[in-house]
């Protein structure tokens, strides 16, 4: 695969990732989410074969989709948590800082693992390091759901050139996806709903 | 049969159908049966053996093979799941005391199954995906339904998720690196992941934070099953990985065994000193369970890395019996308290006599009073660490000295109570009859302790370097 789009691939994590973490309305953090699952699997295929690649998105999109489904009853954002600043100009700040880091730090890495293109590398500490930002940020469910989910996404891009076991591959999409229905149901239970309250 | 179909495959099934059964006894009885069952038959027919009834002949194969992978169970993990199981009986069984059985025993003997498999599956590194998927099974198991999580069970899932994608890189990087600690460039990084990776997973000093707010969150009774369950495969884990690198084995490495120490006593003195001033009973549970990490992390430390699988095995079965009864009467407690502060619970010595008798007395058990059943294995411990060097010694009493004043402290909150209040036992039988024979457990295991010594020598040959 030609190395621009590696490239492309790459820079379309970051803007998804830092892109989720800006976002505060859930419709636009997990479309952020569903693309950036997207841009992980063009950035795995020179690794994987195109099915276990594609198996991966899906699995991606299906975790989407559930965590879509819990917010859809949502009237209104989360409480903010007032003991963080959480400002738009804030995360911006803080998800710059951890792109220049993550941008130094990724030669070192790829020297570890030379299997691994510079892109990919580069695409995935990205992700690893918006992912804990965004954990860092957060403990309301739906935000740590989708900074796990980005985290481990991260995680998995550089993992794809060292391992290529249908049973780890397969083992990681069941977490994906558990996660999801995990967050979900955290986040379930943390809601109350209008048609949950007492009718007299 | 194969031993990974009898003792991982079924009782996942199992936990599965016992979510369709809608009375809590009968859950109760099935699920503790179950596991009692799976105890005794790895007792009977361990893997790789063969019995023999009348004209029947069984026969137990260790390996499953699964997608390419291999699944192995060995009868050098026969103890091991008699362990297990047995322990997941008795805490099954507890759960007609301590309520909550229809969410603790299905998705009990489910994790516990999931971390069964993490034992067996090859190669070893795979365990941290397997534990993942424990710890969000173990998420419903927790939770309270109706009620928002709390930051201990978010932090919960999320550190212990954090865990494994940095200890299955720290894997790929030490997977080329078996020669020695000359290749110090691969070793460093590897070791600085691997070290984040299981600080997270066992919850060490200063990530131990989430374990007092959990047990504070949810019925203790849940949140001691998990608390036990995990960090023991955690530690099982973390064994593997010294069994597997030679650098990490190899007794003229030094270094290692320190940080493990160092690490171990820091858990120990810290959550021993919080432990002393806390006034939550939830919490001191917590913080003793911190420091039984810290106790296993000091045991395997030591240079004679034999005794130290010994001590760190033979510690399992007090611990899982104290914190049973421990958690069964802070559970029953919280069902007639607002809360399990200091000031709710004065003077209920006089209403629960059994459960006070029972939570202090495990609560001493795990510090290591004389004749319970921790004693003469913490007793060696502090003896063979006093050999080694001094001073570590002295922080091991000291952290032991905090936890004391926290039992202390929670024997004069329970029994101090205004005189003209009638003494009533409202425990039930059956909550009677558990605490009993934990208590009696805990008693046989302290004055006899050579009762499971036979069982337990041979639990480190799981390990083919360092058990050996």
């Amino acid at each position: 695969m030609p190395i621009f789009v590696l490239w492309l691939a790459a820079m379309l994590l970051a803007v998804t990732s830092i892109g989720s973490l800006l976002s505060r309305d859930w419709r636009w953090t997990l479309g952020f989410l569903a693309g950036q699952y997207f841009s992980a699997f063009w950035l795995t295929l020179p690794h994987w074969s195109l099915t276990m690649a594609a198996a991966s998105l899906v699995t991606g999109w299906m975790a989407v989709a559930v965590l879509a489904m819990t917010q859809l009853d949502v009237k209104s954002e989360p409480a903010s948590e007032a003991s963080w600043p959480e400002g738009t100009l804030f995360r911006a700040f803080a998800a710059g800082l951890v792109l220049i880091t993550v941008t130094s730090a990724a030669q070192p890495v790829n020297l570890w693992l030379p299997e691994a293109s510079l892109p990919l590398v580069w695409g995935g500490l990205t992700l690893i390091g918006m992912g804990l930002l965004q954990l860092g940020l957060t403990v309301h469910p739906f935000r740590v759901t989708v900074g796990l989910l980005v985290t481990l996404a991260g995680f998995e891009i550089l993992y794809a050139p060292l391992e290529n076991a249908i049973l780890v591959t397969g083992l990681l999409a069941i977490i994906h996806l558990g996660l999801a229905l995990t967050g979900s149901y955290l986040f379930s239970l943390n809601v109350s709903r209008p048609s949950e309250s007492p009718v007299e | 049969m194969t031993a990974p179909l009898i003792w991982i495959v079924f009782p996942l099934l199992a936990g599965f159908l016992l979510l369709l059964l809608p009375n809590q006894r009968l859950v109760a009885y099935i699920g503790a049966g179950i596991a009692l069952l799976l105890a005794g038959l790895a007792l009977w027919l361990p893997p790789d053996s063969v019995r023999q009834i009348g004209p029947v002949v069984l026969r137990m194969d260790s390996t499953l093979t699964l997608v390419g992978r291999q699944i192995s169970l060995t009868s050098a993990q026969q103890i091991m799941l008699v362990l297990v199981y047995g322990i997941g009986a008795f805490w099954f069984f507890g759960t007609l005391a301590a309520g909550n059985a229809r969410r603790i025993i299905p998705f009990g003997l489910v994790v516990t199954a999931l971390l069964v498999a993490s034992l067996a599956v090859q190669p070893f590194l795979y365990a941290a995906l397997l534990i993942e998927l424990a710890v969000m099974l173990s998420i419903p198991l927790l939770i309270q339904p109706e009620t928002p999580p709390g930051r201990g069970l978010i932090r919960f899932l999320m550190y212990q998720t954090l865990a494994m994608p940095f200890i299955l890189f720290a894997g790929f990087l030490l997977s080329g690196v078996d020669v020695g600690p000359a290749d110090i460039g691969h070793i460093i990084p590897a070791a600085v992941l691997l070290g984040l990776g299981f600080a997270f997973l066992l919850a060490v000093f200063p990530l131990y934070t989430w374990v007092p707010l959990l047990v504070e969150e949810v019925s203790p009774y849940a949140a001691g099953f998990i608390l036990i369950l995990f960090p023991t495969f955690s530690l099982i884990f973390g064994l593997n990985f010294i069994d597997n690198y030679s650098w990490l084995h190899d007794p003229a490495s030094l270094q290692f065994s320190n940080i493990l120490q160092v690490v171990g006593l820091l858990m120990m003195i810290t959550s021993g000193v919080w432990a002393a001033f806390q006034r939550h009973l939830g919490r001191i549970l917590a913080y003793s369970i911190v420091a039984e990490t810290g106790v296993s992390l000091v045991a395997i430390s030591l240079p004679d890395k034999q005794l130290g699988l010994q001590i760190f095995f033979y510690l399992l079965a007090p611990r899982a019996l104290a914190m049973g009864v421990w958690a069964i009467a802070l559970s029953m407690f919280k069902e007639k308290a607002p809360d399990l502060q200091f000031t709710s619970l004065q003077g209920i010595v006089r209403t629960f006599p059994v459960a006070t008798a029972g939570l202090v007395l495990a609560n001493l058990s795990l510090i290591g009073a004389p004749l319970l059943a921790s004693f003469p294995i913490r007793q060696l411990l502090w003896e063979k660490l006093a050999a080694t060097s001094f001073p570590p010694a002295i922080w091991f009493g000291i952290a032991s000295l905090g936890l004391w004043l926290g039992a202390l402290r929670t024997l004069m909150a329970l029994v101090q109570s205004q005189p003209d209040l009638p003494w009533k036992s409202s425990e039930t039988w059956e909550q009677r009859i558990l605490i009993g024979l934990g208590l009696l457990g805990l008693f046989a295991l302290g004055l006899f302790p050579q009762w499971v010594q036979p069982l337990l020598t041979n639990l480190p040959a799981m390990f083919e370097h360092i058990g050996k």
